[in-house]
């Protein structure tokens, strides 16, 4: 019997993925094309939020955008619905995007005729945390009726976004949200990350929110 | 289930390192997983079974060693170390503060492997 050897490796498990990423933000910044991943649970308003913020952007920039599905066209059809170009990506029951999900994506858009692009990634608090899109900006939402203790229970996405939207501010009177415990629990996690406060229903907030991206989204490339 | 690819990543990456060295067979793999980092030895252990049939890592068995949750405080510049579960609570012991930064418990790495 031979003896047991220790190797050492000390390698990153999703580095492959990472340095494809990497790649592909090098390719959008060479284009000038700014993307924005938006993650979330399911129902949180992911396509609201996108919707609503095509509606404040559009005559700004030229946007597209990229759905992420598990398996259905719901998403894409209602953003396409709102004249931009959209392609979508099923992952075929992948629970989150990876890099070369969105390479494919790419692909199937002309990006030197954008200035911003939206990828909304697949309903989920935990799988899309860790698995770098190529996104310059990502942004985390969360509506009021899922709870304040999110950030306790999948710390890893509040820790690792880059800002916050809490959505469904309108119905905060019927649930045991409190706003303030939140952004305590967020800055604990992510002190230096903003939270927005919107209603994709009543349009309350968006505009704050666009500002915001808009100063981003000039600063590209720099 | 994303445990199914981080599966496949990390034999991905055991399988290049067992063929650099050539090595017959491999033992067993260390993984260091942060305490904010979700996954599930037991799963990631079966999915390896699974996927490393007939390859040099099959057999081999996932080490996963948790990298505690770690603040640095920011009034005493202190260290120290905590749980998910005591996330809302967690404190400074030397001085009581709540104001600190993560700065550990979120390694997502293949550290080694015994290998024959």
């Amino acid at each position: 019997m031979s003896d047991v050897t220790l190797i050492n490796i000390k390698e990153e498990i999703l580095a492959e993925n990472k340095e494809l990423a990497a790649q592909l933000r090098a390719g959008l910044d060479d284009k000038g094309v700014f993307l924005v991943n938006f993650m979330s649970s399911p129902g949180s308003g992911k396509t609201s939020l996108i919707v609503q913020t095509l509606g404040h952007l559009r005559d700004t920039y030229r946007i597209a955008v990229i759905e992420g599905d598990v398996d259905s066209a719901v998403d894409a059809e209602r953003v396409a619905g709102e004249g931009v170009p959209a392609v979508q990506i099923k992952t075929g029951g992948s629970c989150h995007l990876t890099a070369a999900m969105v390479e494919k994506g790419l692909g199937a858009l002309s990006l030197g005729t954008l200035d911003l692009l939206f990828l909304e990634n697949i309903g989920n608090l935990i799988c899309p945390v860790g698995s770098d899109t190529g996104a310059h900006l990502n942004v985390a939402l969360l509506s009021v009726p899922e709870g304040d203790d999110k950030p306790l229970k999948y710390p890893r996405i509040f820790q690792t976004a880059d800002a916050f939207v809490v959505n469904k501010t309108d119905v905060m009177d019927h649930f045991d949200f409190d706003l303030e415990t939140f952004k305590g629990r967020i800055r604990r996690l992510n002190p230096d990350a903003p939270v927005f406060e919107v209603s994709c229903k009543t349009g309350q907030g968006i505009d704050l929110w666009c500002d915001w991206l808009e100063t981003r989204v000039e600063r590209r490339g720099a | 289930m994303h445990e199914l690819p981080v599966t496949k990543s990390i034999l991905g990456i055991v399988l290049r390192h067992a063929e650099a060295e050539g090595v017959a067979k491999v033992l067993a793999v260390d993984l260091a997983i942060g305490a904010l980092s979700d996954l599930e030895g037991e799963w990631l252990q079966s999915y390896f079974d699974h996927l490393s049939r007939g390859t040099l890592a099959e057999g081999a068995q996932l080490r996963v060693h948790r990298s505690p949750l770690t603040f640095l405080c920011e009034p005493c510049s202190g260290e120290y170390t905590s749980t998910r579960e005591e996330l809302d609570n967690a404190a400074c012991p030397l001085c009581g503060s709540r104001d600190g930064s993560i700065v550990g418990g979120t390694a997502y790495t293949v550290e080694s492997m015994e290998a024959q």
